[in-house]
């Protein structure tokens, strides 16, 4: 294969993973991880298929492994520069609300929205990264980005709606 | 028209829809303002998701990613499997198992001098503590350190605070070697720091510095072994010195001196 070619996908799977965990430091270490599995699974990828699904997918089953494990909470030590931010101070507030509106939407529904937002994977794209039937990918997306509207509006969340009086 | 399905709604979102579905969908929430308020909402986010993260995309590559990539770009042929992965695990096999043998060998000693009550036994030599950290670290492609040389400033005040004493690391670029970073560690009876260096290859070695040797006798430079490790260590001051590395005898004491000259020049 072209080996330039996993070159070229990292800033796209670090990208990814950044707005997947939110941590920097864990992002790249699932990009790291996903890096090592794919060299070790070099010849399981079919030449002239596509290299970024498959880098995709590898990277979605590790975090499916990471998920299935009870892990202690741990706090990055080299955090030192943040997320990324636009240059106006208000523009700020609304990105960094944004991520921490993200943050409160389920790991699954995060991915698809993440997977077609970011990468403008096509919905059929989606279910074959995520090894998911093409109906559940609509219904993630469709939720996801429901619950997303809500958080960003301030409004209760479905769960939420049973107030105790 | 045909029935409009969530689906037809996400998919118009996204422009997914070709041109005579889309239009009757645009016609639908003409009729729908509701609709087409919630489906604004998601292109916003869509928009606002991209400019939070897209910056990513323009930054550069973490070193340990960046190695990693530089090996993928080697031909397939001429590169040994696994290779890089099999060297760390050696490495980490062998950072394993000479923490196990200095467990065992504290132990004992610990043992033997039980009665007399004397802690000291506990402690290990300062090459032999050096050259445990140097094969615990040096080879962690991850995080070899725990603050970058990029933050030096940080660094520097951090350590020195934490030993209690100012303290910086030495430059070694004249012999070849640049600061990769630092990390604190605990040393027999308090914190202790470690500079990390590599060289163009990506040979690294690691600078030990206690301060736990007040008052003991001052030493020149010494030499080493422990495993595949060699030291060069001396004592001065207060200060204890340990310089370790896998390479050649004569190489490691070429990059000694020139950390002991800075640090007499120092003074």
């Amino acid at each position: 294969m072209d080996s330039r070619a996993i070159r070229a996908e990292m800033p796209r799977l670090r990208r990814y993973a950044r707005a997947l965990l939110g941590d920097r430091a864990a992002a790249d270490d699932l990009v790291q991880d996903t890096l090592e599995r794919a060299w070790r699974r070099l010849a399981q990828w079919r030449a002239g298929s596509d290299l970024r699904a498959w880098l995709f997918s590898i990277m979605h089953n590790l975090r499916v492994d990471q998920l299935r494990q009870p892990s202690l909470s741990t706090q990055a030590l080299d955090d030192g520069d943040e997320a990324p931010t636009r240059p106006t101070q208000s523009d700020q507030l609304e990105l960094v609300d944004l991520e921490a509106a993200l943050r409160q939407l389920p790991d699954e529904q995060r991915a698809v929205l993440l997977l077609v937002a970011l990468e403008e994977m096509s919905y059929a794209e989606v279910a074959a990264a995520l090894e998911i039937p093409l109906g559940t990918v609509m219904s993630r997306l469709s939720r996801g980005r429901e619950r997303l509207r809500l958080i960003m509006e301030g409004r209760p969340l479905a769960a939420n709606l049973r107030v105790v009086r | 028209m045909s029935q409009v399905s969530e689906t037809d709604l996400q998919a118009w979102v996204d422009a997914r829809l070709a041109p005579p579905r889309r239009h009757e969908i645009d016609a639908y929430l003409a009729e729908h303002p509701n609709q087409a308020e919630r489906l604004r909402a998601y292109q916003a986010q869509k928009r606002a998701i991209k400019a939070l993260f897209d910056p990513v995309l323009d930054e550069v590559l973490p070193e340990n990613l960046r190695t990693l990539a530089e090996a993928s770009a080697m031909p397939a042929v001429d590169r040994p499997k696994t290779a890089l992965f099999s060297r760390w695990s050696l490495q980490r096999l062998a950072a394993g198992l000479l923490v196990a043998l200095l467990g065992g060998v504290a132990g004992w000693l610990g043992h033997a001098q039980y009665q007399s009550g004397e802690r000291l036994a506990q402690m290990a030599p300062l090459p032999r503590q050096a050259a445990v950290a140097h094969v615990v670290y040096s080879p962690d492609v991850r995080r070899p350190v725990e603050v970058t040389a990029d933050q030096e400033e940080q660094l520097v005040k951090w350590l020195s605070k934490r030993l209690g004493t100012p303290i910086s690391p030495p430059k070694l670029g004249a012999v070849g070697y640049e600061l990769v970073g630092g990390r604190l560690l605990p040393g027999n009876s308090g914190p202790v720091a470690q500079f990390m260096y590599q060289d163009a290859s990506g040979q690294r070695l690691t600078l030990y510095l206690t301060t736990e040797n007040a008052g003991k006798v001052e030493t020149g430079f010494r030499f080493a072994r422990e495993g595949q490790v060699n030291v060069f260590y001396w004592v001065e001051g207060k200060f204890g010195y340990a310089l370790s590395a896998g390479i050649d005898k004569n190489e490691l004491a070429k990059v000694a001196t020139a950390v002991y000259d800075q640090l007499d020049r120092a003074k």
